[in-house]
């Protein structure tokens, strides 16, 4: 085992550790243990708004036809183009590209940035619509006519899990550019290469989790009860 | 982990696969379905998540390790909402003896 010891000998490999193979099995199983937990953590909130919805539909549909559904979609997109560029720089560490793993981790943390600019602009439409609960509860209008019909203490419950799920989800988001300002200071002293690329590895898998979490937050905030 | 290296086509194939689903989920939204739009917008998320973790995660790949915790988390989950949604759901079929509470149960669908 001539190339274990000539892997032993890299820095990246932790002495608790036999060989890099071992470490890299580790981590993936170490991650993929870390993801479940947040499935759960995650999953409470699901549930809890699985049953209000169906306690408070039309209240759930009134509040979701006040979000807007065109930055809903879009933002979508981001993450999923996010979660592609990511993809794409697990791909050129594993290769040994490292021009263009800076590049993709670049083109993620900027992706990742777009998103939560995007929520951000959401975020300011709530407290414009008066439409915040307990902070900033007081919608009139327009808006106020479409929370009426399924009861307005009813309305501030879908956007108190409005504001949980998104808001949840968007700190994972802030914590996973976090992480891949990490990675793009270490790969620029090109701490990464064929053998040993399990930091990028680990930090994709939490950013495609986090884009899983959209992907069904999209539809079950956005999409209540139809559109038409 | 060691997993074999894939091609960029194909992950450019799965992106563009996502994409046509999020226009897809959107469109089906504004479509009078009755009940099969959060159906529909479920089965897409679904597929959706299937794409992520098979593809962009890797799972394809996977050790049986790693594909059995998977499963056991959304085992879980599943038993999670499904026995909270069982209780819910069946709560008021019959009404508590009245000397339990002297508040109405909520109203319900």
């Amino acid at each position: 085992m001539i190339e274990t010891e000539a892997q032993a000998q890299h820095a990246g490999l932790a002495h608790q550790f036999e060989d890099l193979e071992q470490q890299q099995d580790a981590d993936a199983l170490g991650i993929w243990i870390f993801l479940v937990t947040e499935i759960m953590f995650f999953g409470g909130l699901f549930a809890a708004y699985a049953i209000y919805r169906w306690l408070y539909f039309p209240a759930f549909q009134g509040g979701s036809h006040i979000l807007d559904i065109r930055l809903g979609a879009a933002n979508t997109i981001v993450l999923l183009a996010s979660s592609l560029t990511m993809a794409l720089a697990v791909r050129s560490a594993q290769a040994g590209h490292r021009r263009s793993l800076l590049l993709f981790l670049a083109a993620t943390v900027i992706l990742g940035g777009i998103f939560l600019g995007v929520k951000a602009v959401e975020y300011n439409q709530k407290f414009v619509e008066h439409v915040v609960p307990s902070l900033d509860w007081a919608p009139e209008g327009q808006t106020l006519a479409r929370l009426t019909p399924g009861g307005l203490e009813h309305a501030q419950i879908y956007f108190f899990f409005y504001f949980a799920m998104t808001g949840l989800h968007a700190l994972h988001m802030i914590i996973g550019v976090g992480l891949l300002l990490w990675l793009v200071l270490r790969a620029r002293k090109g701490d990464f290469n064929p053998h040993y690329f399990a930091p990028v590895e680990v930090v994709g898998l939490y950013w495609h989790f986090v884009d899983i979490v959209w992907i069904f937050l999209f539809p079950l905030l956005y999409l209540i009860g139809g559109r038409y | 982990m060691s997993q074999p290296i894939v091609s960029q086509k194909t992950y450019l194939l799965v992106f563009l696969g996502l994409v046509v689903l999020t226009i897809l989920t959107t469109g089906v939204a504004f479509i009078d379905l009755g009940p099969f739009n959060t159906v529909a917008a479920l089965a897409i998320a679904f597929t959706k998540m299937m794409l992520v973790i098979l593809f962009f995660m890797g799972v394809r790949h996977s050790s049986g390790l790693v594909r059995i915790i998977l499963v056991a988390g959304f085992f879980w989950l599943a038993l999670l909402i499904a026995f909270t949604t069982a209780d819910y759901r069946t709560r008021y079929w019959t009404s508590a003896p009245e000397s339990w509470s002297t508040t109405a149960p909520p109203t319900h669908p």
